[in-house]
C-alpha cells in the first residue's frame, strides 16, 4: 500500500518538473525583449491595462500589413511629421510647421530640434529623408505606394526638410499622417520585427505572444511625460472575455467594444465611464458593378430604396453608429449628410424593380463570418425580400475564403464589409480592378482633380466624388462604424474617435 | 522482446509518415491563398506572386511536402507565413502553456473521479451511490466551455473571489499563476472528472463480481478496505486508457477553453494560424499533437505492464 502511493506521488513530481523545465526555457519570460536604451519614467499614475481585440502579427510595419501593428506602434512609439487631430485635421507634430509652395509641389517641413530617438540618436532631417526614402527601398506592404509621388527629399539643415513631388497631391501629405510616415533611425531599423525604435512618448518593454504588450514611458520624452509609467495592451479574441476583465478588475478600459449590445452591463455603472465616437469603418453592402444584374442602375437604386437604414442599424448594431448614405465619415473635410438620396421607399423600390426590366431578381449576398456583416446580411435579405428580391445569403470565412471568392474571383453579386481604411473613397470606388469593379470616368477625374488642386478644390471635388457614388449606387452605405470605449471612471485622455492608424495612448490621464 | 519493440517502432514511424502526408493534403485543399491573407486587402496581384515564391508555394506539391517532411525530420519547424518568426519557440511557449492546463485539469479529473466513481460502484444500490451516479451524468451533458461561462459569472464576476480570465507564467508571479489557473483547469477538469467517475464505476462494478474480492470480504475486510486492497489495481486498465484518450483529446480539445479564459495555448496558437493561413505553423502543430497523441499511447502500453504484472509473464 504503502509503495503504491510513493510511486504515484513520484509519478505527479516527475510531471511536475518537466512542465517547470519547459518553463524555464520559455521566451515569454519579461524583461528578455527590452526594446531600447532609453528607460522608463514619467508617470506617477503607475500602470494602466488596455483591452484590445486584434494582435499583432509582428511589430515590423515595413514589411507586414494589418491594421494592429500601427494601432500599438504609431504616435506611440514611431512618431510622424504631422498627425490627424480627434477631428480629421492635420496637425502639427515632429514637423512644427510646413509650407507648400506655389505649385503645390513643394513642401518644406520646420522640424522640431528637441526631439530624440530612443536609442540616444537625436532626430534630424537626414533622418526623415532616410525614412521617406527607405519606404521606396525597403517597405514591401502595398501602402508604400503612396510614397511613390516622392520625386525628392532632403536636408536643408538639420532641422529643416525639403520634399519635393512629382506632382501635386494633397493625398500625399494626409498619407504622411499614417504608418508610411514613420520617422526611423538609420541604426533603429535592424530588428524592427521585435525591438522598434522611435521618437515617440513610449519605448516598447515585451511581448508576450498570444497575450500582451507592454509600453512603458519614454524619460526622455520631447514633449509632455505621459501620466502612465507603463501602459499593458492585453489582446482578448472573445468579446465576452474582454468584457469580463473589465467587471473584474484585470484591465482598465476596453480600447473597442465587440458587441455593442453589451454595453448595457456598463451604462449606468457609476464604476463604468462609456466613450461614444466614430470610426472610418463604413459598413458598406458592396456591388458586383462589372456583373448582371448589378450593372443595372435601375436595381442599384431600388436595393437602396428598399433598405431602411435606421432599423437595420438598430437591428444588427443596437442603433450604434452613423447613418452616412456615402462612402465618407463625418471627420473628412468632405463629409455630407447623404442619406437622403435615397430614402427609405417599398413603393418606390417596387417601381424601380419593375423599370429595371426584372421584378423578381434572384442576388447572391455572400458575406465574410464577421459579427456586423452576419447580423446585417440577414436584415438585408429580408428587408430585400419585401419588395420582391430573393437573396441567396451565405458566409464566407474571413479572411481566407472570403478574399479568394469575392476579393479576388469577384464571384458574387453582393458582399458587406466594413471598410475602415482612412478616406478610402478613392481606393474602393477609383480603381475598377478592385472588387466592386466600380468604372466610372467622371469619378476617376474628380478624385484626381481633388488630389491636384488647392485644398479647398479637394473639399469640392470629393463632395462632387461622393454624391455622384451616392446617386449612382455604386454600392449601399448601410451606416458607420461607431468606436465605443468603455474605461474605469477617471481616466481621461482616451482616443474618442478611432479615425487614425493608432491607438493614441499620448494623453491618458488619470482624472 | 525486440521484435516487439522493433514491431512498436516501425508501427510508429509509419502512423507518422501516413498522418504527415494527411495534415499537408488537407492543408493544400483549405481554400484561400497563405499569401493574399499575409498581405492582406489591398495588395497587388504582383505582390501576392513574388509572395507566393517567397513562400516556395508555387513549386509542385510533392516538393514542397518533402522540403516539410525534411524541415521536421531535422527539427527545423520553419517561420511563420504571417509574422516570418520562428516557429518551434512559439510552439514550445504555447505547448508549456496547455501541458499546465491539461495536466492540472488531468489530476483534478482523476482526484474527482476516483474516489466517487468507486463510492458510486460500492454503494451502487444505495441512494448515494444513485445521486453520485446522476450528477455526474450531468456533468457528461456539459460542454466544458458552459462549464467555464457558467465558473467565470460565478466566481469572477459575482463573487470577486478570482480572475475571470488571463494567464500569467508561473515564474513571472506564482501567485497570479495558480490563481489564473483554477478556472479554466476546474472547467475542463469537473467535465473531464464527471466522464471518468462513469468509467470507474463500471470497472469497479465489473471487479465487484470477481471471486477474489469475494474472498477477501469473506476474509473479513469491509467493502471499501477489500476494494482498496485487491480491486483497484484490477479496475485501473480500462480506467488509464480512458484517461490517456482523454489526455489526448484535451490537449486540443482545451481551445475552447483557451479561447473562454484567454489562455495563450497550443490550441488557440492553431486556432489563429488556420485562420490565417498560416500553413506551415498549422502542420507544424499538427504534428506537434500528433506525436503527443502516439507519445502518450505508448506509455500507456507501458503503464499497463506496470499495473498488472500478469502482461510480464510473456515477455520473459
Amino acid at each position: 500500500m504503502f509503495t503504491r502511493t510513493g510511486r504515484i506521488a513520484t509519478g505527479v513530481a516527475l510531471l511536475a518538473l518537466a512542465v517547470s523545465a519547459c518553463t524555464a526555457g520559455s521566451s515569454t519570460n519579461p524583461g528578455s525583449t527590452g526594446g531600447s536604451t532609453g528607460g522608463s519614467g514619467g508617470g506617477s499614475a503607475g500602470t494602466i491595462t488596455i483591452g484590445l481585440v486584434a494582435e499583432p502579427a509582428s511589430l515590423d510595419f515595413t514589411k507586414v500589413d494589418g491594421a494592429a501593428i500601427p494601432q500599438v506602434l504609431l504616435t506611440n512609439i514611431y512618431e510622424t511629421l504631422v498627425k490627424q487631430d480627434q477631428d480629421g485635421k492635420i496637425v502639427p507634430s515632429l514637423a512644427t510647421a510646413w509650407k507648400v509652395s506655389d505649385d503645390k509641389k513643394t513642401y518644406t517641413f520646420d522640424l522640431t530640434p528637441n526631439a530624440k530617438f530612443t536609442n540616444g540618436d537625436p532626430f534630424t532631417a537626414d533622418d526623415a529623408v532616410f525614412s521617406i526614402n527607405r519606404v521606396k527601398t525597403d517597405w514591401t506592404i502595398s501602402l508604400k505606394a503612396a510614397m511613390n509621388v516622392v520625386a525628392d527629399a532632403k536636408a536643408v539643415t538639420p532641422n529643416q526638410l525639403q520634399v519635393t513631388l512629382s506632382k501635386p497631391s494633397n493625398d500625399w501629405l494626409f498619407r504622411m499622417t499614417t504608418r508610411i510616415g514613420a520617422m526611423m533611425d538609420p541604426k533603429g531599423v535592424d530588428a524592427l520585427a521585435t525591438k522598434p525604435v522611435g521618437t515617440g512618448p513610449y519605448v516598447f518593454d515585451t511581448w508576450n505572444r498570444g497575450d500582451s504588450i507592454t509600453l512603458k514611458a519614454n524619460a526622455n520624452y520631447w514633449g509632455k511625460q505621459p501620466a502612465y509609467s507603463t501602459v499593458v495592451l492585453k489582446y482578448f479574441k472573445d468579446g465576452t472575455a474582454l468584457n469580463n476583465a473589465l467587471l473584474t478588475g484585470t484591465i482598465n478600459v476596453i480600447g473597442t467594444v465587440q458587441a455593442p449590445e453589451s454595453l448595457a452591463q456598463f451604462t449606468g455603472n457609476s464604476k463604468y465611464q462609456v466613450i461614444e465616437g466614430t470610426t472610418n469603418g463604413e459598413v458598406v453592402l458592396s456591388f458586383n458593378n462589372a456583373k448582371a444584374p448589378l450593372t443595372n442602375l435601375k436595381l442599384r437604386q431600388a436595393i437602396r430604396t428598399a433598405i431602411d437604414h435606421k432599423a437595420l442599424m438598430d437591428t444588427c448594431w443596437a442603433g450604434k453608429g452613423t447613418l452616412i448614405g456615402s462612402m465618407v465619415p463625418p471627420t473628412d473635410p468632405w463629409y455630407e449628410d447623404r442619406t437622403g438620396d435615397f430614402p427609405y421607399d417599398q413603393a418606390k423600390a417596387k417601381a424601380l424593380l419593375a423599370e429595371s426590366g426584372s421584378a423578381t431578381p434572384t442576388l447572391r449576398l455572400r458575406v465574410p463570418n464577421l459579427p456586423y456583416a452576419v447580423a446585417c446580411g440577414q436584415v438585408v435579405k429580408s428587408q430585400l425580400e419585401q419588395v420582391g428580391i430573393t437573396v441567396n445569403l451565405d458566409q464566407l470565412e474571413f479572411p481566407a475564403a472570403w478574399l479568394q471568392t469575392v476579393f479576388k474571383d469577384h464571384d458574387y453579386d453582393m458582399s458587406i464589409v466594413a471598410h475602415v481604411e482612412p478616406r478610402d473613397l478613392p481606393a474602393v470606388f477609383g480603381n475598377p480592378q478592385y472588387y466592386t469593379q466600380y468604372n466610372n470616368p467622371q469619378l476617376q477625374a474628380d478624385i484626381a482633380a481633388a488630389d491636384a488642386g488647392t485644398t479647398d478644390e479637394q473639399v469640392t471635388d470629393m463632395k462632387k466624388a461622393a454624391q455622384e457614388l451616392s446617386q449612382d449606387a455604386a454600392a449601399d452605405f448601410l451606416f458607420l462604424l461607431p468606436n465605443l470605449i468603455v474605461a474605469d471612471t477617471g481616466i481621461t485622455g482616451l482616443p474618442k474617435n478611432a479615425i487614425t492608424e493608432s491607438f493614441d495612448l499620448s494623453a491618458l490621464a488619470k482624472g | 522482446m525486440i521484435l516487439r519493440v522493433l514491431q512498436r517502432l516501425g508501427i510508429l514511424v509509419v502512423s507518422l509518415l501516413a498522418s504527415s502526408v494527411l495534415v499537408f493534403a488537407f492543408m493544400a485543399v483549405l481554400p484561400g491563398d497563405p499569401a493574399r491573407v499575409a498581405l492582406g486587402v489591398n495588395a497587388s496581384d504582383e505582390a501576392v506572386a513574388q509572395l507566393r515564391e517567397q513562400f516556395g508555394l508555387d513549386r509542385p506539391l510533392v516538393v514542397q511536402y518533402l522540403d516539410w517532411l525534411g524541415g521536421l525530420l531535422t527539427f527545423r519547424l520553419g517561420n511563420s507565413y504571417v509574422s516570418g518568426a520562428a516557429i518551434g519557440p512559439q510552439v514550445a511557449d504555447r505547448l508549456q502553456v496547455t501541458l499546465w492546463l491539461v495536466l492540472t485539469a488531468t489530476v483534478i479529473a482523476t482526484l474527482i473521479a476516483i474516489p466517487l466513481g468507486v463510492l458510486a460502484a460500492v454503494r451502487h444500490r444505495k441512494p448515494s451511490g444513485l445521486v453520485i451516479s446522476a450528477i455526474s451524468q450531468v456533468g457528461v451533458a456539459v460542454p466544458a466551455f458552459l462549464a467555464g461561462i457558467l465558473l467565470i459569472t460565478v466566481f469572477a464576476v459575482q463573487l470577486g473571489w478570482l480572475p475571470a480570465n488571463g494567464w500569467t507564467p508561473p515564474v513571472v508571479d506564482p501567485g497570479m499563476f495558480v490563481k489564473q489557473l483554477i478556472l479554466p483547469a476546474l472547467s475542463l477538469g469537473l467535465v473531464q472528472g464527471a466522464v471518468l467517475t462513469r468509467y470507474v464505476r463500471s470497472a469497479v462494478l465489473d471487479v465487484q463480481q470477481e471471486d477474489y474480492l469475494r474472498t477477501a470480504r469473506a476474509k473479513g475486510l469491509s467493502p471499501m478496505a477489500a476494494m482498496r486492497r485487491h480491486g483497484l489495481r484490477n479496475a485501473a486498465i480500462p480506467v488509464v486508457t480512458v484517461l490517456a484518450l482523454q489526455l489526448a483529446t484535451l490537449l486540443v480539445g482545451a481551445v475552447v477553453v483557451e479561447r473562454v479564459f484567454v489562455v495563450p495555448g497550443l490550441g488557440s496558437l492553431l486556432l489563429d494560424a488556420v485562420g490565417q493561413r498560416d500553413l506551415k505553423m498549422v502542420q507544424d502543430v499538427v504534428m506537434v499533437i500528433v506525436v503527443a497523441v502516439l507519445v502518450i499511447n505508448v506509455v500507456v502500453e507501458v503503464l499497463y505492464v506496470v499495473i498488472d504484472p500478469r502482461l510480464r509473464v510473456g515477455q520473459r
